[in-house]
């Protein structure tokens, strides 16, 4: 059994536990953080594992909701209604992937990035022009439906199926990473031109991660719009985009758990943050920079290269090259 | 369309007082990109933050300073509010960014989106998100016969400055020999330190000189737009999409974009205004699917 | 759930018999929790905010602190206008804060959303700010009341007192998204029933920058009245841009804002909003009790009450009010007090909530003053007309279940 499984067990054994400490944690708070960490899990895929930069995660988060959303409110009665609905979103994100993807990977680096922000914008203005998004009112009172019997309007049995999917979630993004698939990420990540010249199609799995990477944005967007039983435009909108890359680098880019731990915290202080108000902004801006200046690696990333140095340091052997930077090469400079 | 020629023309103009901040902005990111390899998310708080300069200076200065009657005026204020903001962006590029070059672009950029926060958070905080008037120089004001329109002098006013703008821009860097120098600095700034050139102080004066563009602009926008924290955010994603169109490579190239794109957005609000805003993505996602390197760009 | 709602029940019905002395009893958690859910630092904050809790806090004092000899508790957020933070915030707080109400909120998906909660955890929104008619039509709730006003309302109030003017022939520039569409509609179908015409339309995106190019079009249109189907930022830009153009200043062809708050005549300033007719829920100088009450908020916040920070105001009063005479906080039975109660403070005059969760009431028609006549700061308005709401408020809908047993 390798560590991260462990550690995962660990996490998912203590968050078995909440609903019976209502106290301590609030389980909707817990509920809240699954769906963000399986977002930024997602988002990690393509930025920390392959090296692309996107601005349109939230158009993949955002869609999917609306169709599960949407197709709830027509079908949530129906005893396969919520699986149905819940797949039918991971599909539309993946869609929405394909086509931002497509257009996306025809260029680097950083037209990448702004290509997927300005693409991003039109399924923005789609959710507003829609009819069935119900434009800036957005999407309430979506039902959960039923899964395996199993009646998802409590709170309680909600928060385990949640656990669960997200679970499934988790170690799929875990599994892609460390396939062979994702070690050829990893070497286009690493070194594009050495990938291309070993004969790898690079655009093409470029174009595979970011539609496997939409769609667990999807999957973990269609489980957030069961779970809040909303959908809005914010989800669809760039601040939600920025948000994830805050997650993710918080946490630590490249890392397993460290989107799981940004998501926790930027849900946290969201929610802190909500009661001192006025200055939400200006201390977002802040940990940005912050983080971007000074502490790249995130908190997984920092603690893993802590335990590194020691362990280093424990066998008194010296480093032959300076540590690598966390930092994703999305293409030579 | 039961539209007369008139109207037409009319809208067309509109369009091109558009494109000209487009230009002027896209410009300004494309020189940064150009030497530093960074797209200025804090572009759009920049302009944003000169048209505060400015009302700052126009109405609320004096009465801080303890004389009501002390103005700094709009002419004055067009030059001094884009110093200082460029002086501000300068000190950002020394202190944050300089730190970052060795590293991927999105790290340049994260930086700069979070400055772009606390900068908008902090107008926001201080004065509020209504916004402020800001009025145009008393010679200004009052409508012009262009023959097919009354236009207000101001708009004209701002056609011809930023032409000129952007012209005297394009040919400091095209025709001269400091241009040459810079876009050396781009290929291979080795060789220029080589040439006995501080490259880092020619750096950290690029970026003021885009700043001080998005500064200019941000001046000039003003007296047309009520000066509120978020006049630069939504104006930006548009920019970008601009610069993607245009090619982040060219400077000739990013201002005929800006140009082109402010009439294509005046004709489309005429013919289906809804779309007037999104009609920049889309023809960025044709001009991908037809020439990804953009229209003017080189692929980097 | 059930064993609360029992609970308060029959402490209801007990203090009802017995002394008030155990009528705390009667208030769950023996405390009565007022939420304030609104914009503190986005787009909407200059307009509810910190003014928002100012006011609902003089309500609070002007109650004495106490309901049914239980503290009144006041607890504000931000929900950064994110419907998912205002769900997950009003959740926590219905679940663990021991709140009661939630007021406020300037969006119309955080109100919907939060609506949602409330009528499954039995508690009470009250929306001062958001007017879409959602609220009231297909997503009504019984244990909502939007406390302000509804788009309905604003733009008939306008679209009425210019048709009667004579100014028949009407063009709209509107935002296209549905608060847009819904102002525009309405106003749209005042103005044809009324024997006025509409001449055309803009539809504009949200955000817009640049109006010139509606405004011209709307100018050349030749209509009477340019009504601008949009709020905040947009409708500034509009009225400023359109004094640029000198559009709107002649008496043949008036620009009508159908939504605008008093901030945004401070912002916009007397000299380019001047003359501009608008329906608004509340005037902060209407009248002595109106006066006092600002004052009151003045000392607090250095700035005048908007309409939706009065309604804030008006809605925690009214909501106290009818938990004293119900003699419990149980929702379900403060809002059929609310329901019988006629509502009439400093803010709200001659209302009553309807089934839907509308509050019917007087609104005031007003025209901004020219810099010439505005003797002080916010000394912005001459109320023109008392518009009864039986004239200006929406019909019940038949969308909404709640209206169908009546």
């Amino acid at each position: 059994m390798s560590t991260t499984f462990k550690i995962f067990l660990a996490l998912c054994a203590a968050a078995l536990v909440v609903p019976f400490v209502p106290g301590l944690i609030y389980p909707v708070f817990v509920m809240k953080v699954m769906c963000y960490g399986l977002f930024a899990c997602a988002f990690n895929l393509l930025l920390g594992f392959t090296g692309l930069v996107s601005f349109a995660h939230a158009a993949f988060l955002g869609s999917a909701g609306y169709v599960t959303g949407a197709l709830m409110i027509r079908f949530g009665a129906h005893p396969l209604g919520m699986p149905a609905a819940l797949a039918a979103g991971v599909a539309a994100a993946a869609l929405v992937g394909f086509a931002i993807g497509g257009l996306a990977i025809r260029r680097r680096g950083i037209y990448f990035a702004m290509i997927t922000l300005a693409l991003s914008q039109i399924v923005y203005f789609l959710a507003v022009q829609f009819r069935w998004t119900g434009g800036e009112d957005g999407l309430q009172g979506i039902p959960r439906g039923s899964l395996l019997g199993l009646d998802l309007s409590s709170d309680t049995t909600m928060y385990y199926v949640t656990l669960a999917l997200f679970a499934a979630g988790f170690l799929f993004v875990d599994r892609v990473v460390h396939s062979p698939f994702g070690q050829i990420l990893q070497a286009v990540r690493d070194n594009e031109a050495r990938a291309t010249s070993l004969g790898y199609d690079t655009g093409r799995f470029k174009l595979i991660a970011f539609v496997l990477s939409a769609g667990v944005a999807g999957y973990a967007g269609a489980l957030k719009a069961l779970v809040f039983q909303l959908v809005s435009l914010n989800d669809v909108s760039l601040h939600t985009s920025t948000e994830v890359v805050l997650m993710t680098l918080l946490g630590g880019v490249g890392t397993i758990f460290g989107p799981l731990v940004g998501a926790a915290l930027v849900v946290g202080l969201q929610n802190y943050l909500a009661t001192i108000g006025d200055l939400v902004t200006v201390v977002i801006g802040l940990i940005f920079i912050v983080c971007v200046s000074f502490f790249r690696r995130g908190f997984v990333g920092e603690f893993l290269h802590l335990r590194r140095r020691r362990a280093e340091r424990a066998t008194r052997r010296p480093a032959l090259r300076p540590e690598p930077e966390t930092a994703p090469a999305a293409e030579p400079a | 369309m039961d539209i007369t020629f008139q109207g037409f023309m009319a809208q067309l103009t509109i369009g091109l007082i558009g494109g000209c901040f487009y230009a002027m902005l896209s410009m300004g990111l494309a020189i940064i990109f150009g030497l530093l390899n960074i797209i200025n998310f804090t572009h759009g708080a920049q302009f944003m933050m000169a048209a505060f300069l400015a009302w700052i200076g126009l109405t609320q200065l004096g009465p801080w300073l303890g004389y009501p009657d002390f103005q700094i005026n709009f002419w004055v204020a067009l030059v001094l509010a884009p110093l200082c903001v460029a002086l501000f962006g300068m000190a950002i590029e020394r202190s944050l960014l300089r730190r970052l070059y060795h590293l991927d672009h999105l790290y340049g950029l994260l930086l700069t989106f979070g400055v772009a926060l606390v900068m908008e958070g902090g107008f926001r905080y201080a004065f509020g998100v209504s916004g402020q008037g800001y009025e145009p120089p008393e010679i200004l004001q009052g409508p012009v016969d262009v023959g097919f329109m009354l236009l207000p002098k101001y708009r004209v006013f701002v056609v011809f400055a930023s032409l000129l703008i952007c012209f005297a821009t394009w040919y400091l860097f095209e025709r001269t020999k400091l241009g040459a120098y810079l876009r050396a600095g781009t290929e291979n700034p080795r060789l220029l330190q080589a040439f006995g050139i501080n490259v880092p102080v020619m750096i950290t004066l690029t970026y003021g000189f885009g700043v001080a563009l998005a500064g200019i602009a941000g001046v000039l926008a003003a007296p047309i737009m009520q000066v509120t924290p978020l006049m630069g955010g939504s104006l930006l994603n548009i920019v970008f999409a601009v610069v993607v169109i245009g090619g982040l490579g060219s400077i000739l190239g990013s201002m005929m974009t800006g140009l082109a794109l402010g009439l294509i957005e005046g004709l489309t609000k005429v013919v289906y205004p809804e779309a007037s805003t999104v009609v920049v993505f889309v023809i960025m996602a044709l001009a991908l699917l037809v020439r990804p390197a953009g229209l003017f760009g080189r692929e980097v | 759930m059930r064993s609360r709602f029992i609970g308060s029940l029959l402490g209801a019905s007990l203090a009802s018999l017995t002394l008030p002395a155990l009528a705390a009893d009667a208030v769950s958690d023996g405390v009565v929790k007022v939420g304030i859910l609104n914009d503190l630092s986005g787009i909407y904050s200059d307009f509810t905010g910190r003014g928002s809790a100012a006011a609902a806090q003089i309500a609070i004092d002007e109650m004495g602190g106490k309901v049914l000899g239980a503290p009144v508790e006041l607890i504000a957020a931000d929900h950064q206008n994110k419907p998912d933070i205002a769900a997950n915030l009003a959740r926590e707080w219905f679940d663990q804060g021991k709140v009661d109400m939630i007021a406020d909120f300037p969006t119309s998906s955080t109100a919907l959303a939060v609506m949602e909660i409330a009528k499954q955890k039995n508690r009470v929104t009250m929306l001062s700010a958001a007017v879409a008619m959602a609220a009231i039509t297909d997503k009504c709730s019984p244990l909502n009341a939007q406390w302000m006003t509804d788009t309905y309302a604003l733009a008939a109030g306008t679209a009425k007192a210019l048709l009667k003017t004579g100014r028949k022939t009407w063009y709209f520039v509107t935002a296209d998204y549905t608060f847009g569409h819904s102002l525009e509609k309405d106003a749209a179908s005042v103005v044809e029933a009324e024997g006025g015409k509409v001449l055309g339309v803009s539809r504009h995106p949200f955000p817009g920058g640049d109006f010139s190019s509606f405004m011209l079009k709307a100018q050349a249109s030749g209509a009477q009245v340019i009504a601008l189907a949009n709020a905040g930022s947009d409708t500034i830009n509009a009225v400023k841009q359109a004094a640029e153009y000198g559009i709107g200043r002649t008496d043949k062809q008036v620009i009508a804002p159908l939504l605008m708050y008093i901030t945004d005549v401070k912002s916009l300033g007397l000299a380019k909003a001047q003359d501009m007719y608008l329906t608004e829920a509340f005037y902060w100088d209407y009248d002595d009790r109106s006066r006092a009450f600002a004052e009151k908020f003045f000392a607090k916040m250095k700035r005048m009450p908007s309409a939706s920070q009065a309604a804030v105001y008006s809605a925690t009063l009214n909501y106290l009010k009818a938990i004293q005479a119900a003699g419990t906080d149980e929702a379900g039975a403060v809002m059929a007090k609310l329901r019988s109660m006629t509502i009439d403070d400093a803010v709200i005059r001659n209302g009553h909530l309807r089934a839907d969760g509308a509050l019917v009431h007087d609104m005031l028609l007003l025209q901004v003053k020219k810099p010439s006549e505005s003797k002080r700061d916010w000394d912005f308005y001459n109320v023109r007309a008392v518009l009864k709401g039986e004239d200006v408020f929406p019909k019940p809908s038949d969308a909404c279940p709640l209206n169908a047993k009546g």
